[in-house]
């Protein structure tokens, strides 16, 4: 993979925005959730749950569908409001192929720009050239040839798509059973059929060969678009995931309390809570049945198979 | 809470090796898995810490990157957090990278309260700015021969350390990214994510030399 630092004043041998920078801070983010949030206020109840990071966006997925219309970049004044109440990692979301949302993004110090589907998509062609950009990305992928192209473009870290708001997780499944297929598939090959591989991913038989060798992506994936609850973060990470995004699944779950009280605050901190401890320990099922324990009423959700191909979101940015 | 899935091992005193676990709640640990596996002293097993039987199994513990506060709360949500104070009371040797170093300090910058609080250090987080600010630099450590290959990521800097700390590495600007006192290993940056792993080895030695019957340990390395 290229470096594309470049060195500032302070020292002669100092690189910032390379590529070990960017892929590196998803690693540390790895075993950990991030979780969607609208407010500082939420924010802050992930950060108290143990979030490794949090994704500003201008409304969760479950709303975006309710509402309808066109979904953008969070506000400016929003961003800014959680970055200053939270010391983890702040993402935000810019529309696939919007490269000046990404622009703004950097500009306010975000630390990961998500070029993400759940928005509305700005171009239906390109993506965002996103090895241009010092800050890194996150993008979505349903299978190899989606996260391999998405890498090309910059990206240094990928999250199978799933279906965002939905609270149903069986496109997280699909998705993350199909990467891995594709990757498994490829360990099997000999080295003289990665060449078609290559074509038809219409990749670079570099990323092919690197597939091959690690056996798994060359950037961190985490699982997300589903997850509503403890036994989804821990399957998704029995799958293969190295981390889950939740959206959804937290800040509309508690809907057994009234709308703005404690209470539902309250629930969705436990919820939150539960979900980071199982994916820490999302191979124990002692300590999942017990963090399991007392958390509130999942998202009631909507299941994927009775949604028409026109709402899914997943198909957007191939 | 839970079975731990790998039988505590012989003691040191017996095979003449250590076991050194790498803190498994959440960040990169499987970075400093690999790299103490590949850090080329013998006589050193290594195991992924999450519970208590694990974390009472070990001669020497690594708190890796990720995000503090998750590992912080993560300790205290599994009751860790007091048995792991006390086995550094007791003296176990912990080497903090990033996170980790921010877990040690006894004193955090705009943080009421500092996690483990075991070594005589301030440390202020983020201190380089956002993720865009983050950078690989070389740097020179004591007891290294030859610069190390330094990644910063979301970094923290030692403000002050005490007067039992050594002091091993400094920025040009003088600021302090990696400290020493007794057998607590402090760095604001990430040797797990280069392949050099010189500073595993160190840790290694320094947890090789911490444990009890060490002499039949240290004859294992050096006949090796």
């Amino acid at each position: 993979m290229t470096t594309n630092g470049n060195t500032n004043g302070t020292s002669p041998n100092r690189a910032t925005g390379t590529w070990v920078e960017k892929s590196g801070l998803a690693q540390m983010l790895k075993g950990g959730v991030i979780m969607d949030v609208m407010e500082a206020e939420q924010a802050i109840v992930a950060q108290e749950a143990g979030a490794c990071a949090v994704m500003a966006l201008e409304r969760i997925p479950s709303q975006i569908r309710a509402a309808g219309g066109v979904a953008r970049m969070s506000h400016v004044n929003k961003i800014k409001e959680i970055q200053s109440a939270v010391s983890i990692p702040v993402m935000a979301k810019a529309r696939i192929g919007h490269f000046v949302e990404a622009q703004i993004l950097q500009a306010l110090g975000v630390d990961y720009i998500d070029e993400s589907e759940v928005l509305t998509p700005a171009d239906d062609v390109h993506h965002i050239d996103k090895a241009e950009f010092s800050v890194p990305f996150v993008c979505g992928c349903r299978n190899l040839g989606e996260a391999l192209r998405r890498i090309s473009e910059g990206a240094a870290m990928i999250r199978t798509k799933g279906e965002a708001g939905t609270g149903d997780i069986v496109e997280a499944v699909r998705h993350m059973r199909a990467l891995w297929a594709d990757i498994r598939r490829i360990q099997g090959m000999r080295d003289d059929e990665l060449y078609v591989v290559a074509k038809d991913l219409q990749v670079s038989i570099d990323l092919v060969r690197d597939v091959k060798r690690l056996g798994k992506l060359p950037v961190v994936n985490f699982s997300a678009g589903g997850v509503a609850g403890p036994a989804d973060a821990a399957l998704m990470m029995q799958l293969g995931a190295e981390g889950v995004f939740v959206g959804s699944g937290i800040f509309e779950s508690g809907k057994e309390f009234p709308e703005g009280s404690r209470e539902r605050l309250e629930a969705q901190r436990r919820m939150a809570t539960a979900i980071v401890k199982a994916v820490t320990h999302f191979n124990d099922p002692q300590i999942l049945a017990e963090v399991s324990q007392d958390i509130p009423e999942s998202m009631r959700g909507q299941s994927v198979s009775s949604m028409a191909p026109s709402e899914l979101l997943a198909g957007r940015g191939n | 809470m839970t079975p731990a899935t790998s039988g505590s091992p012989a003691p040191v005193a017996e095979t003449g090796r250590v076991l050194i676990g790498v803190l498994a709640l959440q960040g990169d640990f499987a970075e400093h898995l690999a790299s103490l596996r590949a850090c080329g002293v013998e006589g050193i097993d290594v195991i992924e810490v999450r519970t208590l039987a694990q974390l009472e199994s070990v001669d020497g513990l690594i708190i890796p990157g990720g995000e503090s506060t998750t590992i912080a709360r993560l300790l205290l949500a599994f009751d860790l957090m007091d048995p792991l104070r006390a086995r550094i009371r007791e003296g176990l040797p912990v080497w903090g990278t990033c996170a980790g170093a921010i877990m040690l300090a006894t004193e955090v910058t705009n943080l009421d309260r500092p996690p483990i609080a075991a070594m005589d250090i301030t440390v202020e987080r983020n201190a380089f700015g956002r993720q865009i600010d983050s950078f690989e630099e070389d740097l020179t450590v004591t007891g290294l021969d030859g610069p190390i290959h330094a990644v910063f990521i979301r970094a923290p800097v030692i403000t002050r350390a005490g007067a039992g700390v050594d002091v091993l590495c400094r920025l040009e600007d003088g600021r302090i990214v990696a400290a020493r006192q007794g057998s607590l290993l402090a760095t604001a940056f990430h040797p797990e994510l280069t392949p050099d792993h010189r500073i595993h080895a160190m840790f290694a030695r320094m947890v090789l030399d911490h444990a009890p019957g060490h002499g039949r340990a240290r004859a294992a390395v050096e006949t090796s």
